[in-house]
């Protein structure tokens, strides 16, 4: 057995308890927090080089064949979300790491054990380990949410927590109910079961499926599930809005796990048939994320419902259940996780110079930086509204050639093009107020740390470099949508798995 | 003993839900305990109920399905630790908003939220 798909999971697990223990040793805290991201990136990308050969590998925790026991799984699709999530945490740790992590220094270990639930969820291929993964993620996220004082986040909190606690019953139920018609647990293997199930279980079944899809949409916020995203990620602090940027992703994730190996084109009668909920549902997240925008009064608020139109445009690829659509859904995936992080961090940079206003929509006094922070927000802006040369027009372009041109994907293309539209105009209106339209007192504010702007700089790039290197990582997610879309083979892979 | 199990749990569920639409934070996080009672309930029967069945092989002639079992376990203490939070968190609601409201007593037509400041370095 390849022991190295343990170590995303086993590598922050670890770091969280010994930072833990060190609590009160801020320096050396820091240190270890952001060494153990950077091996945690060289680990996804051995892992990632590794499951490029198409080869699905598994791993086996308890040493139990599969289906009984719990397996690990590292397929392509596993491998670029654990890259993406590596990614990013390097760039949030780094930008904590400078000063940004206060009150404190619990901060880190909370971000590591939440490094452990997301890894965790990107490799089981058991469902029920999924929920287990899916609770340390998520009570590490409700720790770091509360993380420092404030009213609207004790308020958001409270909305968050309450609305997971409901979709975590919701989970079990759906889990438990495919348990009882299939009596299996392994992903793979309720595929196969699936294409030989009792009709007279199917509606049962498809209870349980919507049940899941409901879950799924509730981490993804997919509408009408989305409401609790934008108080709670305005009102978290900066690294932590950016590492809840792939938060989403991970409901996306189990969306297309799940909806393809289980209940995908083997499934019998029940083969596809959430797609013909997610479409409808895809475009209606689309509209409410770009009014949530347009209206927003703040720019963490602005950045987070740009967050939801992201969840809409990924979940109508993926509803369009085409290889094409998938892999421009992936390819829009990396670029939108990364670029909806750097805008996180690059509002908190521009709220710390505006005083009293912080990221309020309002005239204010100038920025002290106000051409270095313009420049940036207008790079992240075209990159987010998806205007060329930045990878959101090609992952947006992509989408619509994958969709095609007939009666049913027209609203896709009025909602996806007047959707860039009203987001350049919701971020101009942001952006001109803060650089432009100002009074002429400069705030006393101090200059950027170095350290933190380099992470957003850092992170631009890596958008800028999922532009540049385009055709290899459109390849690469091209290659994850071929292998999605034949379940068979992994489940082959699993039969002909042995443990030692 | 299905249609009684599958009459507790109903009215656990909708117990459940009643309590979740309430306004105060308490009656939410008893409503949320009631649906987390239901769904453990509900785990366990989708091993099929048995009466005078073990979950060890070997032991009696029939042997129930031992995983439902270890699930509700897992569910259980998962369900205990969030619901330990969510008491925690109210608390801090009620202390750091003033009222157990869900949604902190924001009164229609009451001014917007402002904006949550970030904390400097040494501020505790």
């Amino acid at each position: 057995m390849n022991h190295a798909i343990l170590l995303p999971i086993i590598l922050p697990l670890v770091t969280a308890i010994l930072l833990i223990l060190l609590s009160g040793r801020r320096r050396i805290i820091r240190t270890i927090s952001l060494l153990s991201t950077i091996a945690l990136v060289a680990v996804s990308i051995v892992l990632l080089m590794q499951a490029n050969d198409g080869q699905i590998r598994l791993y086996a925790p308890g040493n139990w064949a599969p289906p009984f026991g719990i397996i690990l799984v590292l397929d392509r699709l596993s491998a670029m979300m654990l890259a993406v999530t590596a990614v990013l945490a390097f760039f949030s740790i780094a930008y904590a790491v400078r000063g940004h992590d206060a009150p404190g220094d619990r901060l880190h270990g909370m971000v590591h054990f939440l490094l452990v639930g997301l890894n965790g969820a990107f490799l089981t291929g058991d469902l029920f380990n999924l929920f287990v993964f899916f609770e340390i993620l998520l009570i590490s996220s409700y720790g770091l949410l509360l993380h420092g004082r404030g009213v609207e986040r004790a308020r958001s909190g409270l909305h968050y927590v309450i609305v997971n606690l409901i979709g975590s019953a919701l989970f079990l139920l759906g889990v438990s109910a495919l348990y009882g018609i299939t009596g299996s647990l392994n992903m793979a293997d309720l595929g196969d079961k699936m294409s030989k199930l009792d009709p007279a279980d199917a509606p049962l079944a498809a209870t349980a499926g919507i049940l899941l899809l409901v879950v799924f949409g509730l981490k993804a916020a997919m509408a009408p599930f989305y409401f609790w995203l934008p108080r709670a990620y305005a009102a978290a602090s900066a690294p932590v809005a950016a590492m809840f940027a792939i938060m989403t992703k991970v409901g996306v994730y189990a969306i297309i796990r799940v909806y393809t190996q289980i209940f995908g084109d083997n499934a019998g009668e029940l083969a596809n048939f959430a797609w013909f909920w997610l479409w409808p549902i895809a475009l209606v997240t689309l509209v409410m994320g770009l009014l949530g925008a347009l209206s927003a009064r703040e720019l963490r608020v602005q950045i987070a419902y740009l967050v939801i139109v992201s969840v809409g445009t990924l979940l109508a690829g993926i509803a369009l259940n085409r290889e094409a659509g998938l892999a421009a859904s992936l390819y829009y995936l990396v670029h939108s996780t990364l670029i909806c992080g750097a805008m996180f961090l690059l509002a908190d940079l521009i709220l710390r110079q505006r005083g009293e206003l912080l990221d309020h929509i309002a005239e204010g006094p100038r920025l002290r930086q106000s051409a270095l922070l313009g420049t940036l927000f207008f790079i992240g802006a075209m990159a987010i509204a998806g205007l060329p040369p930045f990878s959101g027009f090609i992952g947006k372009l992509l989408l619509l050639s994958a969709a095609g041109a007939n009666d049913d994907t027209l609203v896709l293309w009025l909602i996806v093009l007047g959707g860039s539209l009203i987001t350049l105009i919701a971020l101009s209106r942001s952006g001109s107020m803060f650089f432009w339209q100002t009074t002429d007192q400069i705030e006393s504010a101090p200059a950027a740390d170095k350290g933190a702007l380099l992470a957003v700089v850092g992170l631009l790039c890596c958008v800028g470099a999922v532009t540049v290197a385009a055709s290899p990582v459109l390849e690469y997610t091209q290659a994850v949508a071929r292998q999605l879309l034949e379940p068979g083979a992994y489940f082959q892979a699993m039969q002909q798995f042995r443990v030692r | 003993m299905e249609a009684l199990v599958a009459i507790v749990i109903a009215v656990l569920v909708s117990c459940g839900v009643y309590l979740l639409l309430r306004a105060r934070t308490f009656p939410v996080i008893l409503g949320l305990t009631l649906i987390s009672y239901a769904v453990n309930l509900f785990i366990f029967v989708m091993g099929r109920l048995r009466s005078g069945a073990p979950a060890v092989i070997g032991s009696s002639e029939t042997y129930a399905d031992p995983i439902p079992q270890a699930l509700v376990l897992t569910a259980i203490v998962i369900g205990f630790a969030m619901t330990a939070f969510l008491l925690v968190l109210s608390l801090r609601a009620r202390a750091e908003l003033g009222n157990d409201h869900v949604d902190g007593g924001a009164a229609i037509g009451e001014k917007p939220s402002k904006p949550v400041r970030p904390l400097e370095e040494d501020e505790v």
